[in-house]
């Protein structure tokens, strides 16, 4: 085998998703949250980017920059409510907002 | 006048006049009108069923004019009930047994309907109760002109409905009530067992009409027509009082003594006797016969003992009347049914006449019905005492007043069937019957003048004595219409209820004499017992003698007690049971349960809420996978 | 075993370690710096699967920029808050690592079920070179992204615009104005 086949590349996507998503559920931080999110972004380019490789396609990258730019966007608008969040409680933590409960 | 306009008239003019005087009797009698005519919707009612009776005369002669043989006439109203192969008509017969009972029963109702102007004079409901007797005419009307089983079992209803209407027609009173509950209750359970042959008539025969059933009777072979009989006969033991149905029947002296005369003496009662003989080929065609007899017989003495017993006036002629009624079934179950309607014809005049008496004397004695509070009244009441004599004298089976012939007819079918047994005990139920009818005439209306305090006796007045004696004149001389001999009532009946055996020769000289001789001791043992100056010794002498039978006697045997403990007690529990477990706790519970396991449920599930983000980020996470896993299988 | 596989390597354990690492900081200036460890590690991936102008943006924009924004709200905030390690939510860390574990297996397998329709896995990777070669990665890009791909194009630019203004709105300070209009009314004492 010449290269590293794309499968390889996948199994790291798959692996960095899933840790995102650990993130997300096990953090009490909201910022870190995000960021595990950005995490997951960033794997879902990683599997994009193997894919157009492996169709010989540039498709693929026009994906991912799209996806960056969505992000970035996302980034600002998600940071700019935590901002607010922390005004209101004096607490980044995700748990005190919990008011809409049984 | 048309058979259909008389037949189908005698019904409707008293249905109609019950229901104008139900909707607007009251408005009637109060208002200007009513003032003046105080007491009117008594003539408008007895006039109506006065007019009922000259339908029935002239009915009677219409039969009459016709030759022995085709005496039978279908009256058709109109189509009642037709349901594919179940086709039962609004269809009335007229034939020598129905016009027979006509006569009775229109006869000696408007009589009871007169003499009622009187006795109720004052009361609240007196319209209404008019209304109720005018109903009841055309009840009993309906069941003896009926044509078929359905409509005659309507007409069984509607005489138990205004029976039940009129016993408990002073319902204030709980007594009155409870008696009222009581007959309609117990009368229920025969008509239960009437309903279940009805409905094996109607799958054996195929048709309810009274000329298919005994035209078929044959046909069903022994075994059905015995069942069916038997159901038959259990319902008219519950309508006319015999072991083990007529615990109604003293109770129901709680209503007014004019009730008591035409419902439970002359009439309703009558009607089980009236449908035996009507439907007597079914009977014949079974082995039934044997049990009608005997229960006959046996009602016949119990109910005598516990009559000669009993203080009350109404009770006594109460018990009187099923024991009466019991000879009536005895006459039947012998296959003697001409000598069974013949009694109930002379019945009906001279129970009546009594009931009508002790009416009388109530009404004079405000109310007092206690023979011990009473004495030598047939000075003060001539006409009453009188008549009632006569009425006495008639159940006693003196000759030759209409009781005897009656009577002598039944004991003299039963000898001749070498019925012996059977014999035995009418004999002795005569016996007993002469005596306590004895006993009440001598301690009522003989010896010295007693009256409750402050009572001012006086007899009764012209409308109650206007009914008085034309009974009184019938207790007399009704044994006419079927004398030895000449014997027309049993000619006359024998197309419907087929040929009776009459006893020839010696025999019925003999029998005829014995009866005689048995009522003779039976009024001279009540004379040794009640009227003369060693009589309290001779009854103590007894009551030491016989004790614990007397008192028996007077407890009714104890038999309310005994259906109480055995059935109405169960019964009750088994009501409460469903009622507080099944209903309430089962069937309630069950459903508030529902709602209940809802409620918790939701209780439950609510918790998923908790309000963290965290929670719900792993929920979308476990829907993720799920949605993955279906993609696996796809894939794999 | 080419150099390919070697960075590949390198590759690999960086950005895995980096986003495992990210787990068990518990300050979040760590997070962050892992983080941009593992933007840089990809970058490097991107760079050995032909897209380089993916990889310039990469970095320049993911890494620098919105990893700079997130630690300047992180300093904003609060810098030495430390997470606490008790988890208050019951069952929540062994539910969250069984069902990613399942998450993880379940993509994997699917991928590798995909891998084996596609005809010569890594074959194509030619024709990726070929155009890298001619028209060049950043002008083929360019050009799917004037032609076919306009629209969206045009309308992420709208999203960005859209963004900003929303931020400004959201994160400014309440004025006196504000205050007044956001206090509940009062209906005590009023009529009708």
């Amino acid at each position: 085998m010449n290269s590293v086949g794309p499968g390889y590349y996948l199994i790291l996507s798959a692996l960095m998703f899933t840790i995102g998503v650990l993130g997300v559920l096990v953090r009490r931080n909201a910022i870190v949250i995000f960021m595990f999110i950005e995490l997951m972004l960033n794997a879902v380019n990683l599997a994009f980017v193997t894919f157009a490789r492996m169709h010989g396609e540039v498709v693929g990258q026009v994906l991912v920059f799209f996806v960056l730019v969505v992000a970035a966007a996302e980034v600002v608008v998600g940071l700019a409510i935590i901002l607010v969040m922390f005004r209101h409680r004096e607490s980044a933590n995700v748990d005190d907002v919990n008011l809409l409960k049984w | 006048m048309e058979l259909t306009t008389l037949a189908a008239g005698a019904i409707y003019l008293p249905l109609f006049t019950a229901f104008v005087l139900l909707f607007f009797g009251k408005r009637l009698e109060s208002g200007a009108l009513g003032d003046r005519l105080a007491g009117w919707t008594g003539w408008l009612a007895s006039a109506a069923i006065g007019g009922s009776f000259a339908a029935s005369i002239v009915l009677f002669f219409k039969v009459i004019a016709e030759p022995e043989h085709h005496r039978e006439f279908v009256v058709k109203i109109f189509d009642w009930i037709r349901v594919g192969s179940f086709d039962v008509a609004f269809d009335l017969l007229v034939d020598p047994l129905s016009a027979v009972m006509l006569l009775v029963v229109t006869g000696v109702g408007t009589l009871i309907h007169v003499y009622s102007i009187g006795y109720m004079h004052g009361d609240d409901r007196y319209p209404r109760f008019f209304a109720y007797l005018n109903l009841f005419a055309a009840s009993m009307l309906l069941l003896v002109l009926a044509n078929n089983v359905l409509l005659l079992y309507v007409g069984w209803e509607g005489v138990g409905l205004c029976s039940y209407l009129l016993i408990g027609f002073w319902f204030e009173k709980p007594s009155a009530s409870n008696a009222a509950k009581k007959a309609f209750i117990v009368n229920r359970i025969g008509d239960f067992a009437f309903l279940l042959g009805i409905f094996l008539l109607s799958t054996t025969v195929g048709s309810l009409t009274l000329g298919q059933i005994n035209e078929h009777a044959g046909a069903m072979g022994a075994g059905i027509a015995t069942i069916v009989s038997l159901l038959l006969f259990a319902g008219a033991t519950g309508k006319s009082a015999q072991i083990p149905l007529y615990i109604w029947l003293p109770d129901a002296m709680e209503g007014p003594t004019p009730v008591s005369a035409l419902i439970h003496a002359a009439t309703m009662v009558t009607a089980g006797v009236y449908m035996v003989a009507r439907l007597s080929p079914v009977f014949e065609a079974g082995d039934a016969l044997v049990v009608v007899a005997w229960i006959g017989a046996l009602t016949a003495l119990w109910a005598a003992l516990m009559a000669a017993t009993e203080y009350d006036i109404k009770r006594v002629l109460a018990y009187s009347t099923v024991s009466q009624l019991g000879y009536m079934f005895l006459a039947h179950g012998v296959h003697a049914y001409s000598a069974g309607i013949f009694h109930l014809v002379t019945h009906a005049f001279f129970k009546a006449l009594m009931f009508l008496c002790a009416g009388a004397v109530m009404h004079a004695l405000a109310g007092e019905t206690d023979m011990r509070k009473m004495g030598g009244l047939r000075k003060v009441m001539p006409i009453t005492g009188l008549t009632f004599m006569a009425g006495w004298l008639a159940i006693s089976g003196v000759v030759p007043f209409a009781g005897f012939f009656s009577k002598d007819a039944i004991l003299a079918s039963a000898w001749q069937q070498g019925r012996y047994a059977l014999w035995a005990i009418g004999v002795a139920t005569a016996l007993l019957t002469a005596f306590y009818m004895s006993r009440m005439y001598f301690r009522v209306f003989e010896g010295r003048l007693k009256v409750p305090d402050g009572v001012h006796a006086h007899d009764a007045p012209w409308t109650m004595a206007a009914a008085l004696v034309p009974l009184g004149v019938l207790a007399v001389v009704g044994g006419v219409i079927n004398l030895p001999g000449a014997l027309t009532l049993e000619h006359f009946l024998e197309p419907v209820v087929g040929e009776s055996h009459v006893p020839e020769g010696l025999t019925p000289w003999l029998l005829a004499g014995a009866a005689l001789a048995v009522a003779a001791m039976g009024i001279l043992l009540a004379r040794a017992l009640y009227m003369t100056r060693s009589s309290s010794l001779r009854r103590r002498v007894l009551y030491a003698r016989f004790g614990p039978l007397i008192d028996a006697a007077r407890n009714k045997f104890y038999v309310d007690e005994l259906y109480g403990r055995t059935i109405v007690l169960p019964g009750k529990r088994l009501a409460a049971f469903a009622s507080d477990v099944v209903d309430a706790r089962i069937v309630d519970g069950s459903i508030t349960g529902i709602g209940r396991v809802m409620a918790s449920f939701s209780e439950g599930f609510r918790r998923i809420q908790t309000g963290y983000v965290r929670s719900y980020a792993l929920v979308f996470l476990l829907g993720a996978v799920a949605v993955l896993a279906v993609l696996v299988v796809r894939v794999s | 075993m080419t150099w390919e596989h070697v960075i590949f390597g390198v590759v690999f354990v960086v950005a895995l370690g980096s986003s495992l690492a990210m787990l068990f900081m518990r300050n979040a200036v760590h997070v962050a710096l892992y983080l941009v460890a593992a933007q840089v590690a990809l970058a490097l991936a991107f760079l050995l699967q032909g897209a380089f102008f993916i990889a310039a943006v990469q970095i320049i924009v993911y890494a620098g920029a919105i990893m700079v924004l997130f630690l300047f709200v992180i300093m904003l905030l609060g810098v030495d808050k430390r997470e606490a390690l008790i988890e208050p939510l019951p069952a929540q860390r062994p539910l969250a690592i069984g069902l990613g574990a399942l998450l993880a297996a379940e993509i994997i397998y699917v991928a590798a079920k995909g891998l084996e329709l596609v005809t010569g896995a890594g074959a194509n990777a030619e024709a990726l070179d070929a155009i890298n070669r001619d028209p060049g990665n950043v002008k083929a890009l360019a050009h799917l992204l004037f032609s076919r791909y306009l629209l969206p194009f045009e309308v992420t630019s709208v999203l960005l615009v859209v963004a900003i203004v929303g931020v400004m709105v959201l994160a400014r300070r309440m004025t006196i104005h504000d205050r007044i209009a956001s206090q509940p009314e009062e209906t005590v004492g009023e009529v009708a």
